[in-house]
C-alpha cells in the first residue's frame, strides 16, 4: 500500500508514521514505520493486542503525543502533510474535518465542566451557530447518541454520567462539527451490547449520509466484521497485515492475524483459542530484531530472525477464487505457508 | 451553582471556630502579665477602689461567668475601650481597618496578577531557561523577609527614582492606592511567590490530564485551553491555599505598615503592645482572627463553586 497517495479531499495517506519517546533508558519506538490508506468514506478498523501502538499511532495522525514523544513521516490529508501544518491551521482541521474519540471515557472529559458547555465550545469553535442554536444542537447530538432525557443532560457534570455515557458524549461532542474522519479509539468498549450496536448503527448511518470516514480502533473482530471495510493488523509498532474484512479473515497471509483470528469467540460466544499465541508481545525497549513475532511463531525460520518483512502486496491466494479480493498486503517471509495452513476457527460472528 | 444550603451549612460551620477565637482572646488578657487593672491604677489606688473596678468589669464572679460576660459584650459590639486613648476599641479598629483591608485587596490583587502568568510562563516551558528563572526568583521571594523587600522597594522606588511616596496613606481613592502601592507590592511579591510555586505544579499536573488533550483534539483556540480546561482546574488547588496565606499575609501586613507608616490595623497592633493596651490587642485580635475565618469560608466557597464534585 506504499503506493500513490489518495489526494482526494477525505482520503487519507499514512507514510512511514514514526513515533518516539525519549526515556531514560533510551528512546522507545511505540509507532515504527507506519503506512495506513483511507479512502473518503472508508472505514478501517484498527486491531491488535495491547500495547501495539493503536492509541498512539491514532493520537500521532493529529499531532496529539506530547512530549517527550516525537512524530515523524507524513501524514497526508486530502494531499496537506498535517505533520507540516502551522499550528493555527492543525486546529482548523482538528475537530473539524478530522475528530477523535479518545480511549479513556473517565478521563477524557473536563470534571469542571457541564457536559452541554464541553459540546458547545466545541459547535463554537467549528459552526456559526448562536447560543440557541448551539443548545439545540446539543440536545440534538446527545439524543443522536442514544442519552435520554438529553435536555437535561446538558447540565450535568461528567461526574453525574456513568462510564457508558462519558464515552457516548465523547462521541457527541466528536460528532459536533461534523468531521469528515472520526478516530475512534475503542468507541464501544464500555458499552453494553445494544448501546454498542447503537453507536456502531450511528457511525454507519452518518458515513452514509455526510461520507464520513472512520478509523475504529477495537479488539472485537465482531466488531470489526459487522462494521468495517478493511482492516489493519498491528503488532509491535508496525502494520503487519492489511486487506478488506472479508478476504482477510477468510484468509490471514500473516501468522500474528491467523492466531489472532484463532482466539476469537466461536458463535456459542465463549472464547476458544483454538490457534492461541503463546507468549506475551515484546516490551518498547526490547523489540527482536528481524520480524518481531519470531519468538512467538510457529512458522518462524532464520530469514524471519534476520531481516523484518516489509509490508508488501500479497498475491490473491485461494479466497480470491471466483471473487476479486485487492489491496491486501502482508509484513510475512512466510505469508504462503500461513495462507496454506488456513485457520480452523470460523470468520468471526457480526455481534 | 452553590446552593444556598451549602452556603449556610459551611456558615454554621464557622460557629466552633468562632467560640475558639472568643476563648483565645478571653484566655489571652489572663495570660498576659499583671492585672488588667493594675495597667490603669498607678501608685494612688486604694484596695476599696480596686475591689470596685474589679466589681465593675466583673473580675470578681467566677471564671466562667466573666467568659459569658466577655461573649455577651462583644456580641453586642462592646470591645470595651482603650486604655491609653480612652476611645471605645470598635471605633479604633474600625478606623484603622481599612487601610489594611486596601492594603491587602491589593497585595492579593497583585500576587495573583504576578503568579497566574508566572506559573504558566513556568509550566509551559518546563524545565527551559524561562522556568529556571522564575523558579530561582521565586525561591528568592520566599526566603526574603517582608521587611527586607520593603526596604530594598523603597530605597529604589522611593528614595532614589521618588517615584512613589516614602509611605502614608493618602486621601481619596486614588492617592490612597497611589501610597498604598509599594507596601502593597512587597506583601505582593512574597504572596506571589508562594501562589507560584503551587500554581506552577497543579498547572503541570493538569497539563498532563486526558481531558487537556481532548480540548485540543476538539480544536479549541490555545486561550481557552490554557484558561477554561487548564486555569480553572490548578486553581482550584491553589485556591486552598489562599485562605491560609490570608493569616500570614495579615502578619506581613504588621510589619509592612510599620516600614511604611500606614495608619492601619498592624501599627495599631505594634503600638497598643507598646502601651500595654489590653483591650485593644484583645479587640484587635479578635478582629484578625474574625478576618482570618472569614477569608477561609469566602475562598472555601470560591472553590466549591468552581468544583461540582465537591459536595454542595
Ligand atoms: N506518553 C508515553 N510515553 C512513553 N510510552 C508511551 C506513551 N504512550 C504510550 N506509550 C507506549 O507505547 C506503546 C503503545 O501504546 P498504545 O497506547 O498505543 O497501545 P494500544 O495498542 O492502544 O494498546 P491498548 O489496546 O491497550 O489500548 C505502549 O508500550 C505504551 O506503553
Ligand atoms: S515473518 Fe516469519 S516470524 Fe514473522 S510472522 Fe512471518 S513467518 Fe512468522
Ligand atoms: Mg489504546
Amino acid at each position: 500500500m506504499t503506493g500513490v497517495a489518495d489526494t482526494r479531499p477525505g482520503a487519507l495517506a499514512v507514510r512511514g508514521l514514526r513515533t518516539v519517546f525519549a526515556s531514560p533508558a533510551g528512546p522507545l519506538t511505540a509507532v515504527d514505520g507506519v503506512d495506513l490508506d483511507l479512502a473518503p468514506g472508508e472505514i478501517l478498523g484498527l486491531v491488535g493486542e495491547s500495547g501495539s501502538g493503536k492509541s498512539v499511532t491514532l493520537r500521532s495522525l493529529l499531532r496529539l503525543v506530547r512530549p517527550p514523544g516525537r512524530i515523524a513521516g507524513e501524514v497526508l490529508w486530502g494531499g496537506r502533510d498535517l505533520l507540516g501544518l502551522r499550528p493555527g491551521e492543525l486546529r482548523r482541521v482538528r475537530g473539524r474535518e478530522i475528530a477523535t474519540v479518545f480511549q479513556e471515557p473517565m478521563t477524557a472529559l473536563n470534571p469542571v465542566l457541564t457536559v452541554g458547555r464541553q459540546i458547545d465550545e466545541s459547535l463554537r469553535a467549528h459552526t456559526g451557530l448562536d447560543a440557541r442554536g448551539r443548545r439545540a444542537r446539543g440536545v440534538d447530538l446527545l439524543d443522536l447518541v442514544g442519552i435520554p432525557a438529553p435536555a437535561t443532560r446538558l447540565a450535568d457534570y461528567p461526574h453525574q454520567f456513568s462510564g457508558g455515557m462519558r464515552q457516548r458524549a465523547m462521541i457527541a461532542i466528536a460528532l459536533a462539527g461534523e468531521p469528515r474522519l472520526l478516530l475512534a479509539d475503542e468507541p464501544t468498549t464500555a458499552l453494553d451490547v445494544t448501546i454498542q450496536d447503537q453507536i456502531l448503527k450511528l457511525i454507519l448511518a452518518l458515513r452514509a449520509r455526510l461520507g464520513m470516514g472512520v478509523i475504529l480502533v477495537t479488539h472485537d473482530l465482531g466488531v470489526v466484521a459487522q462494521s468495517c471495510d478493511r482492516v489493519a493488523v498491528m503488532y509491535a509498532g508496525r502494520i503487519v497485515e492489511t486487506g478488506p474484512v472479508a478476504a482477510l479473515f477468510a484468509e490471514p497471509r500473516h501468522a500474528y492475524t491467523r492466531g489472532l483470528i484463532g482466539s476469537v469467540p466461536r458463535a456459542g460466544g465463549e472464547r476458544r483459542p483454538l490457534l492461541s499465541i503463546d507468549g506475551t508481545p515484546p516490551g518498547l525497549g526490547a523489540r527482536p530484531a528481524g520480524c518481531a513475532f519470531h519468538p512467538r511463531c510457529g512458522f518462524a525460520t532464520d530469514a524471519c530472525r534476520r531481516e523484518a518483512p516489509p509490508l508488501a502486496a500479497v498475491a490473491p491466494g485461494r479466497e480470491a477464487a471466483g471473487r476479486e479480493a485487492p489491496g491486501r498486503e502482508a509484513a510475512c517471509w512466510h505469508h504462503a505457508a500461513v495462507a496454506a495452513a488456513g485457520i480452523e476457527a470460523p470468520v468471526p460472528e457480526p455481534a | 451553582m452553590l446552593s444556598a444550603g451549602y452556603v449556610l451549612r459551611r456558615v454554621l460551620q464557622m460557629v466552633p471556630t468562632l467560640v475558639f477565637i472568643l476563648v483565645v482572646t478571653f484566655v489571652l488578657v489572663r495570660l498576659l502579665p499583671g492585672d488588667p487593672l493594675s495597667a490603669i491604677g498607678g501608685d494612688h489606688v486604694t484596695d476599696a477602689q480596686v475591689a470596685q473596678a474589679r466589681a465593675a468589669y466583673g473580675l470578681d464572679q467566677p471564671l466562667f461567668a466573666q467568659f459569658l460576660l466577655y461573649v455577651r459584650r462583644v456580641v453586642t459590639g462592646d470591645l470595651g475601650r482603650s486604655i491609653v486613648v480612652q476611645v471605645p476599641v470598635w471605633s479604633l479598629v474600625g478606623e484603622r481597618l481599612p487601610p489594611t483591608m486596601l492594603l491587602s485587596g491589593m497585595a492579593v490583587a497583585i500576587g495573583v496578577g504576578l503568579a497566574v502568568p508566572l506559573a504558566f510562563a513556568s509550566a509551559l516551558r518546563r524545565g527551559r531557561a524561562t522556568d529556571l528563572a522564575i523558579r530561582a526568583g521565586a525561591q528568592v521571594g520566599l526566603s526574603m523577609p517582608v521587611f527586607y523587600i520593603g526596604l530594598v522597594l523603597l530605597t529604589v522606588f522611593s528614595a532614589h527614582l521618588r517615584w512613589f511616596p516614602v509611605g502614608g496613606y493618602g486621601d481619596g481613592w486614588g492617592d490612597r492606592v497611589y501610597h498604598l502601592f509599594l507596601p502593597a507590592l512587597t506583601l505582593g511579591v512574597s504572596l506571589a511567590a508562594v501562589l507560584m510555586r503551587s500554581l506552577r505544579a497543579a498547572i503541570v499536573d493538569v497539563l498532563g490530564a486526558e481531558y487537556v488533550d481532548f480540548a485540543r483534539a476538539k480544536g479549541l483556540p490555545t486561550r481557552v485551553i490554557l484558561l477554561r480546561h487548564v486555569l480553572r482546574n490548578a486553581l482550584i488547588s491553589t485556591l486552598a491555599l489562599l485562605g491560609p496565606t490570608v493569616g500570614s499575609l495579615l502578619g506581613g501586613a504588621v510589619i509592612t505598615e510599620s516600614v511604611f507608616a500606614i495608619p492601619g490595623v498592624g501599627r495599631l497592633m505594634i503600638e497598643s503592645i507598646y502601651g500595654r493596651d489590653y483591650p485593644v490587642i484583645q479587640g484587635l485580635t479578635l478582629s484578625l482572627a474574625v478576618t482570618v475565618s472569614l477569608a477561609f469560608l469566602v475562598t472555601d466557597l470560591i472553590q466549591a463553586s468552581l468544583d461540582p464534585r465537591v459536595a454542595r
